[in-house]
């Protein structure tokens, strides 16, 4: 009697809609951009790389970008910078250990400072998942999301996404939901912790990809596989490998793990990336890897800088999504639409 | 003492069977006299307010609240609170001891109830159960309901260690109080000092938030309850404070079935939103207990339907708009929930679902009486006190949170509809809120 509880049907309020983003040169998300603007932003990357300089520094000629840092990095802020000078704006570092941050301005007080000292556009790395957000709703700049915390960092997954396409895709001009139509790409380790995977979980799908995650149940929880459509969960690495034409190897981020204990010897015996393991199960795959790599943890030193390595590739298609990116920032509102 | 005379009005009275038109004659503070309309013998003189097409039942009790004084007063104080209430239709607040210092002591207790802090409503204050909220040692129980407090509670942290639970439900028991656990097991939703901000499921992973697992909160009740068994021959009573899990739900179903004694309160926000609201990290949908799944909030809507549920208590729990305007991670817990209580629950519970109004009301008034033990309230039997709420039951309105009465703006219900209008709340007598038109 009592175990059949009748299930009954309850109208409940609906969810409304996110009115983010609220600036449309905003890139927060990956969800933020229509196929359209992904297929826009690959083109104008490319022809931004291959400008002339001279011509190219005049595109934002004295625009402001600040860049707002409250986590360290080598990789995304050196290359946001690069490709905004390149384009001829202006832009200023604040980070949080030299700054005001440090004795206790908020992140929107942070925000309407930059703003009103003449920022355009802020490009935010914080360590606080939704941190992007918030500052776009307060400052209602264009706000590029450089990583907010465990959740997006959806430059690096359209970085991914171009070097993903050099290798498999070479010489196509758009990209559709079918691109990558037959394409694994295993994105292996750290995942309960990374905003790299999330980007990509939530984007490669959406041009036809298969997402494998692959990686032991702390790092991965089972939930995982409900993150999104084409998106599967599989423990055993070499399994993994054997189906993907991409490996995206992660790094265990120790400054996430919040007294989580992972056993280092069991996790490079089972996801270590090695030459080994490469030949046998993936000899034509393309290797990534977000960076910092950690040698000798989750891939071994050969394989990152063996042929199959494309971990300097992202780095350099960096510089050039990010042009595409800052120029949209600042050029978006007078285009009058979103990409 | 004036009288006051509620005419013309339809009277709504679950705890004393009365559903029908009466006049009502309030004198000295308590209800002195019910008749059918016309028929009151001692209303001669006393002010009338002409009730016509309204509903007159007995003044809401929000049996968990946090009205944020002593120590925390830019966020709340027992005046602003208390105002908050009466516009809800509330005449009576049970509030939780985590203010600064904790009140764990009959003088705090004494303190919040004084003339002195402005309250307009009753204020029943909840004294901390352990020294601090620090589960370690408990309190004189007997000294602080000689002071006035209405139960014990850690609330905002659970009493963790199962020796200190079982001898505050012993010493409680004791001395007739109940005991309100906020039911969390800390070990595993805070790894190193970092504590986790939504429910654990695909929404928090999608979000990259930390997540707290829905058998946090049931396992600790899984645990009070066979405390409550083992020492059932002292008749110990457990309130389950915010009951937000499916698995909490059929645990205290069970336990009732096992004849014990344990009650349960549900907030709005349980029963009505799930962790998709929290949306793009709106720090309103931020509380503990978290929103949770879908299955979880459908399992509280059936918990109240079918009558498990003791009370809607609203966890109302003001922060400063700067304190909210953070990364969701820092934000602190809780939202405002006085003010619309009575509103959603009518237009869910009773209009959208079909919920009786008089259980409605029975939920928001007689059954968190019950719980509490408060004599003479949650009914409008005469001899009563004269708690009463006026209210249009029809009129829907929009609830905006910059106009609340409350010091803080904290609702994740700004510009929702509410429906049922209140005309006058009456704490003992006096007016308390009346609508400006």
């Amino acid at each position: 009697m009592n175990s059949t509880i009748v299930r009954r049907k309850h109208a409940t309020p609906p969810v409304p809609a996110s009115p983010f983003p609220y600036n449309p040169g905003s890139l927060l998300s990956v969800m933020d951009l229509s196929l359209e603007g992904v297929s826009r932003l690959l083109a104008r990357a490319t022809e931004l790389d291959q400008m002339d300089p001279l011509v190219r520094n005049r595109i934002l000629a004295k625009r402001k970008v600040a860049l707002l840092f409250y986590e360290s990095s080598t990789r995304t802020r050196t290359s946001f910078e690069l490709a905004a000078k390149a384009l001829g704006a202006d832009t200023a570092l604040i980070s949080s250990l030299s700054s005001s941050i440090e004795k206790g301005e908020t992140l929107k007080d942070t925000g309407l400072t930059l703003r009103s000292l003449g920022a355009e556009a802020i490009i935010l790395r914080h360590n606080a998942s939704g941190a992007a957000w918030l500052l776009e709703r307060e400052t209602r700049l264009p706000v590029l999301n450089a990583g907010d915390g465990m959740h997006e960092h959806p430059t690096q997954g359209l970085l991914d996404l171009r070097t993903i396409l050099a290798h498999l895709r070479p010489g196509i001009a758009t990209v559709d939901a079918e691109t990558l139509k037959g394409v694994t790409v295993a994105i292996v380790g750290d995942i309960l912790h990374s905003r790299v995977a999330r980007s990509n979980l939530l984007l490669l799908p959406r041009l036809g990809a298969q997402v494998v995650l692959c990686g032991p149940k702390e790092l991965l929880p089972d939930l995982a596989a409900e993150a999104g459509p084409g998106v599967t969960v599989e423990r055993d690495f070499e399994t993994a490998l054997g189906q993907s034409q991409v490996a995206m190897m992660l790094r265990i981020q120790a400054e996430r793990l919040a007294g989580m204990q992972i056993d280092l010897g069991g996790y490079t015996a089972s996801y270590q990336l090695t030459s080994a393991r490469l030949a046998k199960f993936a000899p034509k795959a393309v290797v990534l890897h977000p960076g910092p790599i950690i040698r000798g943890l989750e891939l071994t030193a050969e394989v990152a800088d063996g042929p199959q390595s494309a971990i300097l590739e992202q780095v350099k298609n960096g510089v050039a999504i990010r042009m595409a990116v800052v120029e949209r920032a600042l050029t978006a509102a007078e285009q009058g639409g979103r990409a | 003492m004036t009288a006051l005379v509620i005419r013309g009005g339809h009277l709504i009275d679950p705890a004393a069977g009365v559903d029908a038109q009466k006049d009502i004659l309030l004198q000295d503070g308590h209800v002195a006299e019910i008749a059918g309309p016309g028929k009151l013998k001692g209303a001669n003189g006393a002010e009338a307010l002409d009730a016509t097409g309204l509903v007159v039942a007995p003044g809401l009790i929000d049996m968990h609240v946090h009205l944020r004084e002593p120590g925390q007063t830019h966020k709340e104080t027992i005046a602003t609170g208390t105002a908050a209430a009466a516009v809800g239709g509330f005449t009576a607040v049970a509030a939780m001891p985590n203010t600064t210092p904790v009140n764990d002591s009959a003088e705090t207790t004494r303190w919040m109830q004084a003339p002195e802090r402005g309250g307009v409503v009753r204020v029943f204050p909840i004294a901390a159960a352990t020294r601090g909220s620090k589960g370690e040692a408990i309190n004189d129980y007997a000294a602080l309901k000689a002071a006035g407090a209405a139960a014990v509670s850690d609330d905002g942290h659970p009493i963790l260690k199962e020796g200190v639970m079982r001898e505050a439900l012993a010493a409680a028991a004791r001395v007739g109080l109940s005991i309100i656990q906020h039911a969390e097991d800390t070990r595993m939703t805070q790894t190193n000092g970092t504590s986790a901000s939504m429910n654990l499921g695909t929404v928090s992973f999608k979000l990259g938030l930390r997540g707290m697992a829905a058998e946090a909160e049931s396992a600790i009740v899984e645990r009070d309850i066979r405390l409550v068994m083992e020492l059932r021959e002292q008749r110990p009573h457990l309130h389950v404070a915010h009951v937000s899990t499916a698995a909490t739900l059929n645990a205290v179903r069970q336990a009732r079935r096992n004849g014990l004694r344990v009650t349960c309160e549900v907030a709005p926000h349980h029963f009505l939103l799930t962790e998709e609201h929290v949306g793009c990290y709106d720090t309103n949908a931020k509380m503990n207990p978290p929103l949770r799944a879908a299955a979880d909030r459908d399992a509280m809507i059936e918990g109240i339907l079918d009558g498990v549920v003791d009370a809607i208590a609203t966890d109302h729990a003001p922060h400063a708009i700067h304190e909210k305007e953070v990364e969701f991670d820092r934000a602190p817990n809780g939202i405002l929930g006085l003010e619309t209580a009575l509103g959603l629950s009518l237009h869910w519970l009773h209009a959208e679902w079909k919920m009786p109004l008089g259980r409605v009301l029975s939920l928001l008034s007689a059954q968190p009486a019950a719980v509490l033990g408060l004599k003479g309230r949650g009914t409008l039997a005469v001899g009563s006190f004269a708690d009463v709420v006026v209210f249009d039951p029809k009129t829907e309105w929009v609830y905006r949170a910059a106009e609340s009465k409350s010091k803080s703006r904290n609702s994740p219900f700004d510009g929702w509809t509410m429906q049922g209008k209140v005309w006058w709340t009456i704490s003992e007598g006096r007016i308390a809120y009346r609508a400006q038109n």
